[in-house]
């Protein structure tokens, strides 16, 4: 198999190969053979790939060369901050002492592991203004449940939780947000965004009483813009006996700058997969914390690290929502974004915000003339977002095109059609680590579409062209799924 | 400490690119003169506050300060462990550690554009596929977060598909599960109910059949359970479709290399721990969290999934001729999904552990099927020879639990299980885990000791030679 | 845009032919059209009630899910089980083989709310212009 391989995908690995070869030899067994359990209990066959080696590696080798990572290129996905990923980071999480650390072993044989996640947990409550902090959720969605949760939970032992059974979300808000509350048991409430990109602060006083709970906001929103008078919001959520929760996905762009806990909030999750660099590997393995003020804290899910006189341990809080996983978190992401904050300090963390924001900015200003951007404050956060909604009017190209034409130019469309309230939306996040020149490429690129969709649209509705593949029958693979390998004539 | 000077007007940072010059080129087509006016809209009362952080660490002295944190763990050091319990040494081969480095896989993102992701697809079909053929199931999503959550997520499911608002959890199950299973049976304010262990996991119809009812949407079972013994799942699945219940099985992937997949029993959704498999145990985590179901579920499932489909255009070749189209794969189902649903989604799952995935993925196929039922029968043959050597130790008995087991066993000696345990660790071995305080009548006084393929012969062998010697000095009785 | 008349229309895209005290119910041409490549139906099953004005079932496209809405309360007598496996229908034949639901109308009276042909066409002209 060579890259030359015309339709690799018409030949998976259980396609490949030929029975009797293998990848790699297991020890025998010398010993008395204990008998085995009977047939009844036994598998009966067990269909897998019987390939050499080499040919193991060479096939998922060229199906890495199909990928493109933030190691190939500007990946500027707005909301999922895909910056560089120190490789270092890898390594560290790779010592033996970390990486063969048994999660249920005695606390004095496992104080350095304790000590990480301790330490962690204290720069993310410092750099985010919060009290306690739990490291415990696989991902930013599952720190939002928890929040949610704690929530819940606070009501309930207040005796107000039968009353309370809505939470309300801007109509900008990710979809993970009303995913989160509709799981938790609450039912969910929009609040519409006003024309400067705030949310529209007299739809939230109308739907704010005794029947919410909470309020989860994204900040900045997922405009890139900051949520305006945030810290009068907080008032009137709490005036309203509700609590404010920040989704913490967009800490990017005010790392060391400002804090959810001093803004108000009493909840929020963050994730190290974006904002600390830890690698995002297709689609995780991610870390989403839990931090909160006192009033949460004793409802933390399980475990907290902490700390005492001669030592670390694991610990619960006094009425936890209980656990998120088997075990103690993503420990090995967590390891990664420790030495992250290790290795950036707070003048390297104040850097990042710093730059992220100033290359958001400086991509707007070259884009400006050629897109729309709604909601524009004239200055954006960490990312921006502009609308398509020109080229479709005039030329019939939609974002979608745009997005295409953005590959055959070498480089990763941004988040496309988010959030819901823009029309045709392209979401840019350029983040910090990618150089003036980069940013500069990728307007340039913007630039030259904006241009082919006014000279030859049909070139841009036909991207990519230089794609490994080009466009896909996403409608055949939704009516018809076919979703797993089968042996030939067996489907 | 050195502090790491950068050149005057050089770049703040390594990972940071922008030098004074680049600053002003920026600033100047903004019509700024600091970097500071961006942040304008942080209310000043706000903005910029103190903060408590250590000083940067240039990588050299990064290095060495984590070694040091790596160190102050007794896994830095090679010595004999029996602890098990849901996180396993196992022997992963080395390709998939290598394959999962490749930063054309580790720095992507969720796979949003297949057309420059179908090396993240393609390996997902792989897992997918993989993961179906382990359960014998017929359906498996991308993954969840761990076999905890994903078990959750199974009875979330089976509460959408009957309709019914009790579930029913069948001892021993590993507690860590069991916590995360009232997490989010709590939240979906569904009814827990534990049901006490059969006294032999191979033959538990009647424990399950008195205590299911048609309240239940399902039972879920561990296979093997958390002390290590081997269920009929034949038996369960029987006794729960009488009542119109689902049955989830959560299943160790090592021991299906040996055991009826449980898609053959008639399990309705298979969850399991893919990590141990895929990389380092990593103190529990990042874990992977397997999920397969049967196919009339499909459109119920939590999470990704990836299906496969063809170009809607050949390629043009070089005389301008549409060429065949060629098969590629995309993420599938989105509409199930919290990004288009909303609060009536599914789950709210996003990203996942993808990674491990292809870890996963990658250590399956390298060991192919005569790879995979030989570390799962070297796994029970070692646990097995090892529990034998030390129940003919004097003053000692190792046995599993029910007719047959798999790597874990019951060891009772002269000594309460945390004294045996102390003394163990004195001698440098990790001894196992004590299960005082389960409600098994035969977890009382004992340890769970796990031994499987990764384990070597010779650390076996120090473990019964520091069992023999605790033993002598205690005079060796055989406990009651 | 397909606009069959001897149809009454809904403000949330459906439409309904009456026979007797008998109805049948899709989705418009301008709805297919709208929501694009749609994968998937799903219908609640013969013997269930409609409640006017209610969500009684769901059509997904790749990437948008959408109610459907009852025109009119009412037991479902059928549902158009070809669409479980060809959901491509609602695209090429919205009023055609790609009805959804036969029904047995409760109230004659509820029909009154519903929309002649050109109030529906007006009602897509001012949706179009405003989006």
């Amino acid at each position: 198999m060579s890259t030359a391989e015309r339709d690799i995908g018409a030949r998976l690995a259980f396609d490949r190969g030929s029975p009797g070869r293998r990848g790699v030899g297991v020890p025998s067994w010398e010993g008395e053979r204990a008998p085995l359990p009977p047939a009844g209990l036994l598998r009966e066959r067990l269909r897998l790939p019987e390939l050499s080696q080499g040919e193991i590696v060479r096939y998922y080798t060229a199906l890495s060369r199909l990928n493109y990572g933030i190691d190939s290129g500007t990946y500027p996905l707005g909301s999922c901050t895909m910056k560089y990923n120190p490789k270092v980071d890898d390594l560290m999480a790779a010592l033996p002492g970390l990486a063969e650390a048994h999660p249920l072993d005695d606390a004095g044989r496992v104080q350095g592991v304790l000590r990480i996640g301790c330490e962690l947990q204290e720069a993310l409550c410092s750099l985010t203004g919060f009290a306690a902090a739990s490291l415990a959720p696989a991902a930013g969605a599952q720190g939002e449940l928890a929040g949610v949760l704690m929530v819940k939970r606070a009501l309930a032992d207040r005796g107000d939780l039968a009353a309370r059974r809505r939470i309300l979300v801007p109509d900008s808000a990710h979809g993970t947000n009303p995913a989160t509350a509709a799981m938790a048991g609450f039912t969910v409430t929009q609040i519409p965004t006003a024309a400067d990109g705030s949310m529209d602060r007299e739809a939230l006083e109308r739907e704010l009483d005794g029947s919410v709970a909470a309020a989860m906001v994204t900040m900045p929103n997922t405009l890139g813009l900051w949520e305006r008078g945030i810290d009068e919001v907080a008032e009137l959520v709490h005036a309203a006996g509700a609590y404010l929760y920040a989704d913490g996905a967009n800490l990017n762009a005010i790392l060391g700058r400002a804090r959810f806990g001093d803004l108000g909030f009493d909840v929020a999750h963050v994730n190290l997969h974006k904002s600390f660099s830890t690698p995002h590997g297709g689609g995780g393995p991610g870390a989403g914390p839990v931090l909160c003020g006192e009033e949460l804290a004793p409802y933390l899910p399980a475990p907290v690290v902490v700390a005492e006189e001669g030592g670390f341990r694991l610990g619960r809080p006094p009425r936890s929502i209980g656990r998120l996983q088997q075990f103690h978190g993503s420990y090995g992401v967590l390891v990664r974004a420790y030495a992250y904050l290790r290795s950036m300090g707070l003048d390297g963390l104040r850097a990042v915000s710093e730059h992220a924001v100033l290359n958001a900015n400086y991509l707007r200003a070259l884009l400006v003339e050629a897109y729309d951007i709604p909601y524009d404050r004239g200055r954006v956060l960490h990312e921006v977002v502009l609308a398509g909604t020109r080229q479709r009017r005039e030329h019939g190209v939609r974002t979608y095109d745009i997005a295409k034409r953005l590959i055959d130019h070498g480089l990763h469309p941004p988040t496309v059609y988010f959030p819901l309230i823009v029309e045709e939306a392209l979401m840019i996040e350029p983040t910090e680590t990618e150089p003036r020149e980069a940013v500069e490429d990728f307007a340039s690129a913007m630039l030259a579409i904006a241009e082919e969709a006014a000279r030859d649209p049909d070139l841009v509705r036909s991207a990519p062209v230089s794609a490994p593949i080009g466009r896909l029958d996403e409608a055949t693979a939704a009516r018809r799924p076919d979703l797993r390998w089968l042996p030939a004539g067996d489907d | 400490m050195a502090a790491r000077e950068a050149p005057a007007g050089g770049a703040p940072h390594p990972y940071i690119p922008h030098t004074d010059e680049d600053r002003r080129l920026m600033l100047a087509r903004l019509g700024l003169s600091s970097t500071a006016e961006l942040f304008q809209e942080i209310p000043e009362r706000f903005r910029d506050p103190p903060l408590e952080l250590p000083p940067a660490l240039a990588e050299r002295e990064l290095i060495a300060f984590m070694a040091a944190r790596a160190a102050d763990n007794a896994a830095a050091r090679e010595h004999p462990r029996f602890l098990g319990a849901g996180a396993y040494h196992r022997f992963v081969p080395s390709v998939a550690g290598s394959i999962v480095q490749r930063g054309e896989f580790a720095t992507a993102y969720t796979p949003y554009q297949p057309e420059i992701s179908q090396g993240t697809l393609q390996a997902a079909f792989e897992f997918q596929s993989v993961v179906c053929e382990l359960t014998g199931m017929e359906v498996a999503n991308t993954g969840l977060y761990d076999v905890g959550s994903a078990t959750a997520e199974a009875v979330l499911m089976a509460a959408r598909i009957t309709r019914r608002r009790a579930v029913a959890v069948l001892e021993p199950i590993h507690p860590g599960t069991l916590d995360v299973l009232r997490t989010y049976a709590g939240a979906a304010d569904l009814e827990l109910e534990v049901v006490a262990a059969p006294a032999d996991p191979a033959d538990p119809g009647s424990a399950v059949d008195g205590a299911l009812g048609e309240r239940h949407a399902c039972l879920v079972v561990q296979q093997p359970d958390f002390l290590g013994g081997i269920v009929d799942l034949d038996r369960i699945t029987a006794a729960a479709h009488r009542r119109g219940a689902l049955v989830v099985a959560v299943c160790d992937p090592l021991a299906l290399g040996l055991l009826r997949a449980p898609g053959d029993s008639g399990v309705d959704v298979v969850t399991g721990e893919g990590r141990d498999l895929a990389g380092p145990v990593s103190f529990g985590g990042p874990s992977l969290g397997l999920f397969a179901a049967r196919r009339d579920y499909v459109r119920q499932l939590p999470g990704r999934i990836v299906g496969r489909t063809r170009e809607l255009h050949g390629p043009r070749g070089a005389e301008g001729a549409e060429q065949e189209p060629r098969t590629g794969y995309v993420l599938t189902l989105q509409a199930r999904e919290q990004f288009i649903r909303r609060e009536r989604a599914t789950s709210n799952f996003s990203t996942g552990q993808q990674l491990i995935a292809l870890g996963f993925t990658v250590a399956l196929q390298t060991l192919g099927p005569r790879g995979l039922r030989e570390s799962a029968e070297l796994c029970y043959q070692r646990a097995h020879a090892a529990a034998a050597r030390i129940d003919a130790l004097a003053g000692y008995s190792a046995r599993g639990r029910g007719s047959w087991w798999f790597q874990e066993f019951l060891l009772r000696g002269p000594l309460p299980p945390a004294e045996l345990l102390a003394r163990l660790a004195e001698r440098g071995i990790s001894g196992g885990l004590d299960l005082s305080g389960r409600a098994e009548q035969e977890a009382h006084g004992a340890l769970l000791v796990c031994v499987t393929e990764a384990t070597p012969p010779g650390h076996v062998d120090a473990l019964v030679r520091a069992l023999e010697s605790i033993g002598g000095a205690q005079g060796g009785e055989d406990p009651a | 845009m397909e606009l069959p008349g001897g149809l009454l229309y809904t403000a949330e895209h459906e439409w309904l032919q009456i026979a007797g005290d008998r109805g049948t119910i899709g989705i418009t041409d301008y709805a297919q059209d709208q929501l694009g490549d749609i994968v998937y139906v799903e219908l609640p099953e013969p013997g269930s009630r409609l409640e006017s004005g209610a969500v009684f079932g769901v059509v997904e496209s790749v990437k948008t899910v959408s109610d459907l809405y009852a025109p009119v309360s009412g037991e479902v007598l059928e549902r158009n089980e070809r669409l479980e496996d060809e959901p491509e229908l609602v695209n090429a034949a919205p009023y055609g083989e790609a009805w959804m639901l036969r029904l047995r109308i409760e109230d004659p009276a509820q029909l009154e709310s519903l929309l002649s042909p050109e109030a529906y066409e007006e009602l897509t002209r001012q949706e179009q212009n405003g989006g």
